[in-house]
């Protein structure tokens, strides 16, 4: 029998028995839907975890110090020369040969400092962080208030929520506004040792105890500064390692490292460095992708400096993930087990059912391979139809529950997320596994209605 | 399905002349449908041959039996055997489904057989809207619509009244004249056999009791 009249044989069969052949391929329908569902939300817990860690500018990331000491997690520890070598200096040299290497987006150091706003008249403390442009791109700015920096070098300013509070009980209305940012401004002494070194002999300080031929020093000088305020912010996005959501005034990195703000390490630098120039106790270096980080990383170690990432915590993340779509992928696959079973039910009830049919089939011709055919025909159809409309329920009860999870997290005031995704190659895969474990179903019922014998199935009353 | 064998057909030998119109006649139980269902090839002998066009049926794969019944034989029975859920139409279309008739052929094929047997009126007609008598006439056409070389007929009148029953042999009766078409007929009516066919052969107790010529 051509396909084309097998087909029909096999559609007209399933018409006439339509509510039985129905129910058969809504219970297909609803395993395949159980395991999409299970899929789609393990792929999008997956997906939501991948987009909102690699977004926070964690995994994208190689935190660089002078120390050749530092090491990831689970990573083996440096040979025991790396650690005795001395601790090479990050100088702005240093930055231009990281930033030139390959894959590497943007190098910037940590800066953070603590430092007092004027806001309408009144003072408040905050801690005051520089964001590079990269950050624009990650998952913290994706539905903030107001809008990114305009130009890397505006004096704007984005408010972390809660500062935000602290200086208006409605934070809405303070964009647009102005604040004058107070600061201490790091200044480079000139090389004039000799007025110095008169004081010292004054003061009864032995000259010969400052240190020759290095820094003369810095001066700190306050200053203020304006910035207009364009956004605000649920959290800071990580700019580097340990610094999330600790910065409480956000402005553009570029501006931070012209205002030459004092910081902690100053006063180290000061007693290392041979001359005057910028130093920096740490660098972040941003990868182009979480991909990338190794080789970065390796190739800035060959530079003498420590590294640290966390790629290696995202490896066993994956690999939770893997384990979780296994398992509701299995108690998905059960659930359409169950559902081929309903398959060999109707297919077998079919045969009984049209015994006689059969013998009259094989009588005018049809032969095993016809008969047999035909039933796989009507398990493929079956399997093909509760397959489409599995997926489309799998990926309705999906939608669901990322409604209701939606729901629940605005009653919460947080933001909404896709909880479950259903890409097209599952959506495919599991058409076809449908309509296989369909056939596999209709094996049986199918070889026992080609053996069946015609002149017994013709008898039958 | 009994395990033990019985000897529904035991030591008949039977040869059907090409266009010769033969009755099997017996009461039941003597083994004259199980001999016809040998020659369909819906069943197997457990010993012995049967020829049909030189070919021994009992050496065949199932897949040529099918080819056989298919192409060479065509079947009526005692309850018409029609599919219930199609129309007259599309059951006689069945075999042509089955011998992979192109499509454009199948609505001719059809026709003609339907004409033959005087039921194009009611094409369109499920069996259950149809007489005893037409229906076995559209079980006729559908035997016929393959054009086979021989036709075995399975008490075709035993569900039906005498006059529509003489009618049915009447057209076995043209068929056979007008197509020259082989037909075999089981029935246990020893008149019609003697009105209408060429040969009577009987049994009892699946054996042959006697063969000679009707005319």
């Amino acid at each position: 029998m051509k396909t084309r009249d097998l087909t029909e044989l096999a559609a007209r069969n399933l018409r006439e028995a339509l509510l039985r052949n129905s129910l058969t391929t809504l219970g297909i329908a609803v395993g395949v839907a159980s395991l999409v569902a299970m899929l789609s939300l393990g792929v999008g817990l997956q997906e939501l975890a991948n987009k909102k860690l690699s977004k926070s500018g964690l995994f994208d990331a190689v935190f660089v110090s002078s120390r050749a000491n530092q090491r990831g997690f689970g990573r083996p520890a440096q040979s025991e020369t790396a650690i005795r070598e001395p601790a090479k200096i990050l100088d702005d040299e240093a930055r231009g040969k990281i930033a030139a290497l390959r894959n590497v987006v943007e190098v910037y150091p940590e800066i953070r400092f603590p430092t007092e706003i004027q806001f309408e008249g009144k003072p408040y403390s905050t801690t005051v962080a520089g964001i590079p442009p990269s950050a624009k791109a990650e998952g913290a700015f994706d539905g903030m208030q107001g809008n990114f920096f305009s130009s890397p070098d505006a004096n704007e300013a984005i408010l972390q929520i809660e500062f935000a509070k602290d200086l208006s009980t409605q934070p809405d209305s303070l964009i647009g506004k102005n604040l004058v940012l107070r600061y201490a401004e790091r200044q480079a002494l000139p090389a004039e040792p000799s007025p110095k070194k008169a004081d010292a002999r004054k003061s009864g300080i032995d000259p010969a105890d400052e240190i020759t031929g290095q820094s003369p020093g810095f001066s700190i000088v306050p200053r203020e500064k304006t910035f207009h305020i364009i956004g605000i912010v649920e959290t800071e996005p990580a700019t580097s390692v340990g610094s999330f959501g600790r910065g409480r005034l956000l402005i553009p990195m570029q501006v931070a490292e012209i205002l030459r703000v004092a910081q902690a390490n100053d006063l180290r630098g000061l007693l290392r460095r041979s001359s005057s120039k910028q130093t920096y106790d740490s660098l972040t270096v941003r990868v182009r992708s979480p991909s990338q980080v190794k080789s970065v990383e390796d190739a800035i170690q060959q530079m003498g400096y420590g590294t640290f990432s966390l790629l290696d915590a995202t490896k066993s993340l994956r690999l939770v993930f893997a384990v979780f779509d296994l398992f509701l992928g299995i108690f998905g696959s059960l659930a359409l087990a169950v559902a081929s079973l309903g398959i060999v039910n109707t297919l077998v009830m079919a045969i009984l059912e049209r015994r006689r049919e059969i013998g009259i089939l094989k009588a005018l011709g049809a032969a095993d391979r016809d008969i047999r055919r035909l039933f796989f025909a009507e398990a493929g159809v079956m399997g093909l139809l509760g397959g489409i409309f599995g997926v489309t329920l799998g990926w309705l009860i999906g939608s669901a529950l990322t409604f209701g999870t939606n729901v629940y997290l605005h009653k919460r005031d947080l933001p909404p997320i896709d909880l479950s995704s259903v890409p097209w190659w599952m959506a495919a895969s599991a058409i076809a596994f449908s309509i296989v474990v369909s056939l596999a179903a209709g094996i049986y019922p199918a070889s026992r209605a080609a053996k069946l014998n015609p002149v017994e199935a013709l008898r039958y009353e | 399905m009994g395990d033990a064998l019985v000897h529904a057909v035991d030591d008949v030998t039977v040869a059907v002349r090409s266009k010769e119109f033969i009755a099997l006649l017996g009461s039941s139980g003597s083994g004259k449908s199980t001999l016809l269902n040998l020659m369909a090839g819906l069943d197997r002998p457990t010993s012995g041959a049967i020829f049909a066009r030189g070919r021994n049926l009992a050496e065949m794969s199932s897949e040529d039996l099918a080819q056989h019944r298919n192409h060479t034989i065509g079947m009526v029975f005692q309850a018409f055997n029609l599919l219930p859920r199609m129309t007259l139409e599309e059951n006689v279309e069945l075999p042509l489904r089955l011998a992979e008739v192109n499509r454009d052929e199948r609505p001719n094929r059809v026709r003609e057989a339907v004409e033959r047997v005087r039921l194009s009126a009611r094409l369109t007609h499920r069996p259950s809207e149809l007489s005893g008598g037409e229906q076995q006439r559209a079980a006729l056409a559908r035997a016929l619509v393959n054009r086979p070389t021989i036709l075995l007929a399975d008490e075709p009148t035993g569900n039906l009244d005498s006059a529509t029953g003489d009618a049915i042999l009447h057209l076995l009766q043209e068929i056979n004249e007008s197509l020259g078409m082989t037909i075999v007929m089981v029935t246990h009516d020893r008149d019609r056999a003697a009105r209408y066919a060429h040969r009577i052969v009987t049994m009892g107790d699946g054996k042959l009791l006697s063969d000679g010529n009707n005319r």
